[in-house]
């Protein structure tokens, strides 16, 4: 590849061909600003609108501003990045920007996490310079997001992740001039649409368009409640980044410190999804076992490839692109909601209380899981089983917000007899890990003998689609591997044409898995945070005695007490479901 | 109308043949141009001879038509396109269907001379919706060519192959923007994006795609036909060949026209144009449609071409001429055709969304008579800032209309935010109607035509208007039949 000579700000370097100026710019530690440029590489995310005109630069010769993000270098450009007519045109933009933005920022989830707000500060903006019609839109609030265009500054990242990334196309620009909006077809709300609820949208919106819908105080209302009992989930991927948001480093581990601030935040019990991770296995294992040893012995009636279900987002993805393939899903319910039947029935009992006494919290890196939970057929007589989600970054607020201290917390273990988990739990957390664990648990129940080594690599990595062949005794399964919908989509043409050669195939929606889930710490278009965070998982796997699900003490005693064995009667009743068909509009 | 100062390529055969007859089109020596291209030269002598005709493009940009073609031919590609804007969508300015309607077989046969120039063998007219005699000319002529075996396989028993389909615009102005009328073809919303690449490189579903317009196209069968020698013979230096203009507004003689380039202003709007109805004073006219900017008596003697009109502020655009005479408010027209151009930005980038809106807000204020002077100011600076930033070129010329206006009539400008005055008498909101006690002989037809009887006085005696009450709706005016009643 052929490299380039630019000069920026009187500095020289060299960049291959096809680098933008900001490339180069940032290769120099020349901080050009930026607002709707988002681009992750490996994640196949790139949202090159260049239409804020922030990153606006000045090039010899070229009569108008470039855009730093989306100009192309040639050789010998001359650019500069601190001009007087580049400060104004960038200050002017700004101005614009806040001319048409509320300035509510006291009430504002995005405020000090909003791209907005921060140049705003960097640029000294001390009044609103042009006054006039601000855009007003109705508020769209879904369990999962809420949806305030009034704050929209049209960057479009939203659109290129629910459009590009996910495939779903229910955000994209609408209107024209004043009036463009990002919205769904025919202004429905999200709840009404194809939405999937991944939250994608809220992980890359720079300002506080896009966000959560907060449950935060819902939960402190319950704990507050003395006729309830209030225990605690929380999933894998919560520990691998709910440090960030806490002063702790990117890529440490908090598990124990997340026990102990549940713990103090006054859950009765502090309990793990990794328990129910490896309950999943069990069931998603063992259908998965049941399938294959049928379809290989001729019985025409059974479908391949098994498709996890672990993933509401993608869950609800299928019931809408893919309806007629419905019977190819595990039936088996997601960890989260494993977990809340368990907690209502199982541990109701040992207790000794009435469902409607206990509420479940779940701690997840997800918004698809709050409307997960409040899908109707997880709820028993209206009492669901899970009663609460809060995302990551609800959880560490609600952390700061109860004056505790998280990063100089103690660790402290999770409650017997729901968080004990094996090591294949952790790693559901990240894509690939899902599969891992169930290769784990199925190559043993196949096979009966030993697995020595545990770690699958070939099922690891951060490329969209994966495949590997993984020999099981006497059969070579394919294993496909899918994160992002789109790349799920394109999995499940196959699918859907016969030209598909998997046995299962995993598929998480959100980019890297559960650690980039819409409800995560804002990543900031950092691949490398997103690589920490799946470490962290592979750490904590390794670090674990246990490292096959079906070895989990707890595991095998909630089956002897109380299940029976994986895809009993009972187990059909608690821990799996049914899936529907869902219109393409 | 002075019609020798006219010389029509574009247009020479509209109004002359049956544009339903292919064998009328035949007769006026069409489809020559493409007989020999195909059949005696090769696709490097048309771009040379493109290239030495120095005919730029008619859609606004004025890019080196035979300079884009070459860019589009050096690509390799398994496919190109040869796209004919014919998204016309200037206020006033409609020579793309007249051309369309009249002569269409003239644009069939240059897009066929493209596709083989550049090695392409499909072209795609976009054409809006709101053009249906154009398109059912079109698709007649695209019909009539594929009986004769001039478009289609094998065209005149070559190898070469071309063949033309229609895609129909909703109406969106800035579609007419090469990149968003990419977009809108391949179904998207027609939004531009940033270049490069640029089309010839990467366009139409990322293939090599050459954009030309109409009239562009409807130059290139004449050229091709008398050469280049002739062609550049025409014009100006740099802007060779002739151009259609729009005329509307003011003026007498309202309608198209087609001159050399290099004819002064002046030419356009007296000679031909027969200067402003009425015996009103001519003011300024806005050249380059709504993004253009505004020339005026002093520019008379500027001889019209693209640089001339860039050095002025203004630019060609497309051709549309708007006559604005002496009873016009030159901040009303400003706040007119931003309104326009603010109607139809897409929205997609910062400056060209909110910077137009405030833009038209301030311009607002000062015709309400809420201006300040620092408004001035702040419609320079933002004006310049949205050039300077904005996307496309629709948002990089939007501004244009505002800051010629401001150039060329500040005094206007102060007027109305210092004075609080409309000295057109446009600007309702700035005027009052008063009776001028001299010339009042008491008659009381104002009085009675009054529709909030605000006018007061005994007959005979003078009358006086209450400046509170007045809605200033003129009705009292054309009624004083002593020209006693005036706006000021």
């Amino acid at each position: 590849m052929s490299m380039l000579n630019i000069t920026i700000d009187g500095k020289q370097t060299e960049v291959p061909q096809g680098s933008m100026i900001l490339d180069a710019a940032k290769k120099l530690n020349i901080d050009v600003p930026t607002l709707c440029f988002l681009k992750m590489d490996e994640l196949a995310i790139n949202n090159m609108a260049a239409s804020c005109r922030i990153c606006v630069v000045e090039v010899e010769g070229r009569k108008n501003l470039a855009p730093a993000c989306a100009t192309p270098i040639t050789d010998g450009m001359v650019v500069k990045t601190n001009t007087m007519r580049v400060l104004n045109a960038r200050k002017t933009v700004l101005e614009l920007f806040l001319s048409d933005h509320p300035k509510d920022c006291l009430v504002c989830m995005k405020s000090g996490e909003c791209e907005l707000q921060d140049l705003a500060e960097k640029f000294g903006m001390r009044e609103v310079t042009y006054q006039g019609v601000m855009s007003t839109y109705r508020k769209d609030i879904s369990n999962s997001i809420i949806r305030d265009m009034d704050k929209c500054i049209m960057c479009r990242r939203c659109e290129t992740m629910c459009n590009d990334v996910q495939t779903c196309g229910v955000l994209s620009g609408v209107n024209r001039g004043f009036n463009a909006v990002v919205a769904p077809a025919f202004e429905m709300n999200l709840e009404d649409s194809v939405c999937t609820n991944c939250g994608q949208c809220t992980a890359v919106c720079p300002v506080g368009a896009l966000v959560e819908n907060d449950h935060s105080w819902d939960v402190v209302n319950y704990l507050a409640d003395p006729d309830k009992v209030v225990i605690v989930q929380a999933a894998p991927a919560v520990r691998a980044a709910l440090g960030e948001d806490l002063g702790v480093e990117p890529g440490v581990s908090v598990t124990g410190k997340m026990a102990a601030a549940l713990r103090r935040l006054g859950f009765k019990y502090v309990f793990d999804t990794d328990f129910a991770a490896d309950l999943t296995i069990m069931e998603e294992g063992s259908e998965f076992l049941d399938r294959l040893t049928r379809y290989l012995d001729g019985d025409k009636s059974v479908k391949l490839p098994i498709l996890t279900s672990c993933c509401p987002g993608w869950v609800k993805f299928f019931e809408h692109q893919f309806p007629d393939l419905l019977d190819i899903p595990s039936t088996a319910k997601s960890p989260q909601q494993m977990f809340g039947a368990i907690a209502k029935t199982y541990f109701a009992d040992m207790l000794g209380i009435p469902r409607e006494k206990m509420v479940v919290v779940s701690i997840m890196p997800c918004l698809a899981k709050k409307y997960e939970c409040a899908r109707p057929e997880f709820a028993v007589n209206g009492n669901p089983d899970v009663d609460v989600v809060l995302s990551t970054r609800e959880l560490a607020r609600l952390i700061k917000r109860m004056n505790i201290d998280f990063a100089n917390l103690p660790d402290e273990d999770f409650d017997a007899p729901l968080g004990e988990s094996s090591g294949a739990a952790p790693i559901f957390g990240a894509t690939g890990g899902v599969i891992e664990a169930a290769l784990r648990t199925a190559y043993e129940l196949a096979t009966g003998e030993t697995l020595e080594n545990v770690n699958f690599e070939s099922v690891r990595g951060m490329e969209g689609v994966r495949s590997a062949k993984i020999q099981v005794g006497p059969h070579t399964l394919n294993i496909g591997i899918a994160h992002e919908l789109g790349n799920a989509r394109k999995l499940l043409e196959k699918v859907q044409s016969g030209e598909s050669e998997f046995h299962a195939i995993e598929v998480m929606a959100c980019p890297g898995g559960c650690i980039g889930g819409g409800g995560q710490p804002y990543h900031h278009g950092d691949v490398e945070l997103l690589k920490k965070r799946t470490q962290v998982l592979y750490k904590e796997d390794a670090g674990k005695k246990i490292r096959k699900s079906h070895e989990n003490p707890y595991i095998i005693e909630l089956y002897e007490k109380y299940l029976g064995k994986p895809l009993s009667e009972k187990s059909h009743h608690l821990l799996h479901t049914h899936y529907f068909k869902r219109e393409k509009l | 109308m002075d019609s020798k100062k006219q010389l029509r390529i574009a247009t020479r055969n509209c109004g002359f043949i049956d544009p339903e007859n292919i064998e009328d089109y035949f007769g006026v020596r069409g489809y020559e141009a493409l007989a020999n291209a195909v059949t005696a030269s090769t696709p490097a002598a048309i771009i040379d001879e493109m290239k030495k005709s120095g005919i730029r493009g008619r859609g606004g940009g004025g890019f080196p038509t035979g300079t884009k073609w070459s860019f589009a031919a050096a690509n390799q590609a398994d496919q190109k396109y040869v796209v004919c804007n014919a998204d016309e969508g200037d206020p006033g300015a409609f020579m793309d269907r007249a051309v369309l309607e009249g002569d269409p077989h003239s644009v069939v046969e240059a897009m066929a001379i493209c596709g083989y120039a550049i090695g392409a063998s499909i072209g795609v007219v976009y054409i809006r919706a709101e053009y249906p005699l154009a398109i059912k000319r079109l698709k007649k002529a695209i019909e009539d060519a594929h009986t004769y075996g001039v478009l289609g396989n094998n065209i005149f028993g070559t190898s070469f192959s071309f063949d033309i389909e229609l895609k129909y615009g909703a109406g969106a102005f800035v579609c007419g923007e090469e990149t968003a009328l990419i977009r809108s073809m391949e179904g998207s919303r027609g939004e531009p994006y940033t270049k490069p690449p640029f089309p010839a490189n990467s366009g139409y579903w990322q293939k090599p795609t050459i954009v030309n317009n109409v009239e562009t196209f409807a130059n290139i069968p004449a050229l091709l036909v008398k050469g280049a020698d002739w062609f550049s013979s025409i014009g100006t230096e740099k802007s060779r060949g002739t151009k259609v203009f729009a005329l509307a507004g003011k003026i007498k003689n309202v309608g198209l026209i087609e001159v050399p380039m290099g004819i002064t202003l002046g030419e356009v709007i007296f000679d031909i144009g027969g200067g402003c109805p009425g015996g009103k004073k001519f003011k300024a006219v806005q050249t380059g449609g709504p993004s253009g900017g505004a020339l005026t008596f002093n520019d008379v003697d500027v001889p019209i071409d693209y640089d001339n009109l860039l050095a002025k502020n203004s630019m060609m655009g497309s051709g549309g001429m708007i006559v604005m005479d002496e009873d016009d408010c030159m901040v009303a027209i400003a706040k007119f055709f931003l309104d326009f151009t603010m109607d139809e930005t897409c929205g997609k980038c910062t400056p060209c969304r909110i910077g137009s809106k405030r833009l038209y807000e301030i311009l607002e204020r000062i015709t309400l008579g809420q201006g300040v002077e620092a408004d001035i100011e702040k419609l320079k600076m933002l004006a310049a800032a949205i050039k300077d930033t904005a996307l496309c070129g629709l948002g990089q010329t939007m501004p244009n209309p505002v800051l010629s206006t401001i150039r060329t009539f500040e005094d206007e400008f102060m007027a109305h935010v210092t004075d609080k005055k409309c000295p057109a008498g446009v600007c309702t909101e700035l005027l009052e109607i008063v009776i001028i006690p001299e010339k009042c002989v008491g008659c009381t037809l104002c009085a009675r035509i009054c529709p909030v009887n605000c006018i007061s006085g005994k007959v005979k005696e003078k009358h006086v208007i209450d400046q509170a009450v007045c809605i200033k709706c003129g009705a009292c005016i054309p009624k004083c039949k002593f020209d006693a009643i005036v706006k000021q």
